[in-house]
């Protein structure tokens, strides 16, 4: 199997953005991408799956919250329980905490704007199965655009994170959004499932990004599915 | 509300039929209430035979308004078609007339681009105002079948630290950034800008780009005998229906909640997710082959998309206004008609393919209803409860309105303003006086950055963004193949215009052309959105009329048409008007995108710091004259657009050679503050040597149209200047890049470190609106 022969899907809501820029990413890390569909219950043998960023369902009730609901997300959860790899990216992120396959919940930006611009961020855990191309500490400049993306949870639930070495990414410099201890991306107990605010499917290329350095995450991905 | 006699016809028990309205021809109707003059009423019933129905007078009325009918406009847009040359007619697959202009930009790719004003809902609601402003423009684009891929929005306010500017300007920013961002369009240019004359009316211009392939343009009519008109999207209710609200009987009891009718705000209100799901309807739609022609609702909603599609197709129209669905209970037929509703379409669609079309809406979970037909006659039919309400020859409502010959007369202070030169004003002596110019210069609300405004949109989604702000331009990739793209940039400066509005339209044109140019892209259409005052005082209608003939003058000048435009009178609170506002709009080609020239130096090491073109004493309307003196007098600068298209060419070409590595147009602020953007961009800093005879504050502050600064790597120099001085442009050496250097060093003013320039440039719009 070669890593042309890895497929990834990528979910689309009513209401996602980033959806082609995903397949784009996904594409040009080197791997086949396959769109699905939100109200299709068939994740058509994908090896990993991406929920990207957007505003799902309009994101009227609670971001993220409506989205859990979809059909396609019966199959991820299902799935995700076997061991597939699932990241989400900001909206994505926020549909993966409420549907309990990462803790905590993304909320209002503490200054209560939109935020979008480049920012520094600090890789903690390079063991996840979306992180293992980055080097410990590795600085990355990312894009992030979200208006709630302030990353909460119980203190013990963070103690957890932190102690089990879950954050994958931090905020350096200047936090965006006020998340707690500059929380951008966490992981569950295997590592397998991701979620994070910023946007690598942006960082891919330094002529539409301000880097490529988020491309890293999906050849990590690829990495474990094409083992060398 | 003012006080009315007219009595108000229909009710729960009667329609005001076609048939009633004939037998009731002196019945008072509340025509003026509506807007329209006494000899517009009469005409509208010479053209009947008849006193016009409730629904027929609502449909007349916004119709004719000045912003649907373009009556007081009209005479003078003419001049844009009499100065377009069929050469300048090659690329453009529609134009003025459309619902925005297409053009061609080779590889089968056509690109079409319209900007809107939503100036005073704006004011009134600033959120919603701004944020429907977008949603409108957006379906504009998707009315000419192609996909939505940009926006830019060009905006205006009172004084930055002006109490009611805290109040509209941050919710204009927000209604943008949370209607556009929802969209998934990427914000990629637009302006901010701060004047006095703003104050009680802002302008909130909102741009589209559009893309799509060149043989999938839909057009807005209406043929094919049979076939269906369909409406669908949001549902019909009673939001900005405005002046027809004096129809509305207080005896109705009918409202969006059920007991008694609300009093709905007139700005309408927008939801962007109906609006990102409509869009990919429509592409869905348009990819499967199942529309003949299709109309955005926007302003005068139903009775402007089933007149204009009837008045452009090739028979009649039949409306059964019983099938439109409402979200709110009780509206008559006016309102219907009237109601500006977002998130919309109509569509005519062939019988065969209705199921399929609403099978696509289905999917998409878009509201879709078959509301009527195209007909073998001539008559626009409207029927409501099995009444015909309106029975009128549809381009009688939607192009053949009234047309004014409004009075057209230069002020007499315009001499005055003229003779007020500013090389009367102090300028600064010594180095010391000149450095502080600057940093005020660099911190004052026109020049300062905007990142506090666009950081708030979204520039990265769908991932083609290769330039946007703090960049003089957008660019944008179509071809992720071949790495075709397009620029676009709007521009204007009104003080300009408010002293000379010929000239001041002309750089305002020369600047947008500029813009484009300094990314390495090659300008090929124009567009604009005219902002004035009131169409009845002839000093506006001279500017108007002068801004109208330097714009088309100088697009046939550069080559390149003006493919369509939106005008917006009446911007004026009492007798002051706004500055005369002649927004610019220039769309440009790249072959490669990955040739474009950024903004920041930099990016190479050992980098020349060349300036290209003239720079002469010229402060009228200067931005330092505003800042230091409080001052607007004189003349603008001089304009030479044969200059500004030699200037684009070298651009180009050293683009397309790899000769250029970063380029700014040089405008508001001059070459200071060129520099100081320059620098910030590229966190880099620069060594400044000006010729031993210029003038410093001259050179530094001056405006002179018709210049850029360009970075060329060192060992690229010779054959830059060479070229430019066997095509003639002027280029003077004026420095170096220094990348272990953190501060613009300037002989003569002094060193500025990088971050002491930050903190002046960055700090305003921060502190002014948290």
């Amino acid at each position: 199997m070669s890593a042309a022969g890895a497929s990834i899907g990528v979910i689309t809501f009513p209401g996602s953005l980033d959806d082609g820029d995903a397949r784009r990413a996904v594409r040009r890390a080197g791997a086949t991408p396959v769109a699905l569909w939100h109200a299709d219950a068939d994740l058509h043998g994908v090896d990993a799956v991406i929920v990207p960023g957007g505003f799902s369902y309009g994101d009227y009730l609670r971001c993220g919250a409506i989205a859990k609901f979809a059909p396609v997300m019966t199959e991820v959860l299902r799935a995700a329980e076997h061991g597939m790899p699932v990241l989400g990216v900001c909206n994505g992120f926020q549909v993966l905490c409420e549907a309990g396959l990462l803790p905590g919940a993304l909320t209002r930006n503490a200054g209560l704007h939109y935020v979008c611009r480049d920012q520094w961020l600090r890789a903690e855990n390079t063991t996840s199965t979306w992180t293992t191309r980055y080097e410990p500490g590795a600085e990355l400049l990312i894009p992030v655009k979200h208006g709630e993306g302030r990353y909460v949870a119980e203190e013990s639930t963070l103690d957890e994170l932190e102690g089990e070495g879950r954050v994958l990414f931090r905020y350096v410099e200047d936090n965006p959004n006020g998340s707690s201890r500059d929380i951008a991306g966490v992981t569950d107990a295997r590592g397998r499932v991701a979620g994070l605010m910023p946007h690598p499917e942006h960082a891919i290329d330094p002529l539409t990004g301000p880097t490529d350095d988020g491309l890293g995450m999906f050849l990590s991905a690829l990495d474990t599915l094409v083992p060398a | 509300m003012t006080e009315t006699t007219h009595d108000t016809v229909t009710s729960p028990e009667r329609v005001d039929s076609t048939e009633y309205a004939a037998r009731t021809p002196e019945l008072a109707q509340p025509y003026r209430e509506l807007g329209l003059a006494e000899d517009e009423y009469q005409r509208i019933r010479r053209i009947l035979g008849r006193r016009p129905t409730e629904a027929e007078l609502a449909m007349y009325s916004v119709m004719w308004s000045e912003h649907c009918s373009y009556k007081s406009s009209k005479v003078h847009l003419r001049y844009f078609g009499e100065t377009t040359t069929e050469e300048m007619r090659a690329r453009m697959l529609a134009g003025i007339g459309e619902n925005a202009g297409v053009i061609d930009i080779g590889d089968g790719w056509a690109v079409t681009f319209k900007v809107e004003s939503h100036n005073h809902p704006s004011y009134v609601e600033p959120h919603q105002g701004a944020a429907t402003g977008v949603g409108g423009i957006v379906r504009d684009i998707m009315a000419m079948g192609a996909r939505p891929v940009a926006v830019a929005d060009p905006l205006r306010f009172g004084p930055a630290e002006a109490a009611d500017t805290a109040r509209v300007l941050p919710g204009v920013v927000e209604g943008i950034g949370g209607y556009g961002n929802c969209l998934g369009l990427p914000n990629i240019g637009g302006e901010v800008v701060f004047d006095e004359s703003y104050a009680r009316n802002p302008l909130v211009n909102a741009m589209c780009v559009g893309v799509l392939k060149s043989d999938e343009l839909q057009l807005a009519h209406a043929s094919g005998t049979g076939n269906k008109i369909v409406l669908f999207g949001a549902r019909t209710g009673l939001d900005g229906i405005g002046g027809v609200s004096v129809l509305a009987s207080e005896s109705f009891s009918g409202d969006e909640t059920g007991s008694g009718r609300k009093k709905l705000p007139s700005v309408q209100v927008g939801d962007p997710f109906t609006e990102k799901v409509l869009i990919e309807c429509c592409l869905e739609l348009y990819r499967s082959g199942l529309v003949v022609g299709v109309q955005d609702l926007g302003g005068a909603g139903l009775s402007c998309a089933t007149s204009e599609l009837a008045s452009a197709g090739d028979g009649g129209m039949w409306i059964d206004l019983d099938a439109v669905p409402l979200r709110a209970e009780g509206m008559t037929p006016a309102e219907i008609l009237s109601s500006e509703s977002q998130e919309r379409m109509c569509a005519v669609v062939r019988p065969c393919d209705v199921e399929a079309f609403m099978e696509v809406c289905r999917k998409w979970d878009v509201t879709a209803t078959v509301i009527g037909e195209v007909t073998d006659d001539e008559n626009l039919r409207v029927d409501w409860r099995g009444e015909r309400v309106v029975d009128v020859p549809p381009r009688t409502v939607a192009d053949e309105g009234p047309v004014y010959q409004r009075p057209v007369r230069r002020p007499a202070e315009q001499d005055r303003l003229v003779a007020d030169d500013p090389g009367t004003l102090a300028r600064p002596g010594d180095a010391g006086e000149l450095r502080e110019t600057l940093l005020r210069m660099a911190a004052s609300p026109n020049l300062c950055s905007r990142e506090w405004v666009t950081s708030q949109y979204d520039h990265y989604v769908r991932g083609n963004t290769v330039l946007a702000q703090p960049s003089d331009g957008g660019v944008l990739r179509i071809d992720e193949q071949s790495g075709r793209g397009i620029a676009v940039a709007t521009d204007c400066n009104a003080r300009y215009t408010r002293l000379d509005p010929y000239q001041g339209a002309r750089l305002a044109l020369a600047e947008a052309y500029r813009n484009v140019s300094v990314t390495g892209s090659k300008p090929v259409a124009v567009t604009n959105c005219l902002n004035f005052g009131s169409a009845e005082d002839p000093g506006v209608m001279w500017q108007f009329q002068q801004a109208v003939r330097g714009l088309a003058d100088g697009a046939a000048e550069l080559g390149i048409p003006v493919t369509g435009g939106n005008v917006s009178f009446y911007n004026q609170t009492g007798g002051d008007p706004i500055l005369p506002t002649p927004v610019v709009g220039v769309l440009g080609v790249i072959d490669d995108v990955a040739r474009r020239i950024p903004t920041g130096i930099g990016a190479a090491p050992g980098e020349a710091l060349l300036l290209l073109g003239e720079t002469h004493d010229e402060f009228g309307g200067s931005e330092w004259s505003r800042v230091v003196h409080g001052h607007l007098g004189g003349t603008p600068p001089r304009v030479d657009l044969s200059r500004e298209k030699l200037l684009g060419e070298i651009l180009a070409l050293g683009a397309r050679d790899g000769l250029v590595s970063a380029a700014h147009d040089l405008s508001e602020g001059g070459l200071a503050q060129g520099l100081v953007e320059m620098a910030l961009i590229g966190e880099t800093g620069a060594r400044v040597v000006l010729p031993e005879d210029a003038d410093p504050f001259v050179w530094l502050f001056s405006e002179s149209a018709g210049r850029a600064v360009v970075s060329v790597p060192r060992g690229e120099e010779l054959r830059f200047t060479e070229l430019c001085s066997a095509r003639g442009l002027p280029c003077t050496k004026i420095g170096v890049v220094d990348t272990e250097s953190r501060s613009l060093d300037i002989q003569g003013v002094g060193e500025l470190p990088l971050t002491e320039l930050r903190r002046a440039w960055e700090g305003t719009l921060p502190a002014l609106f948290g």
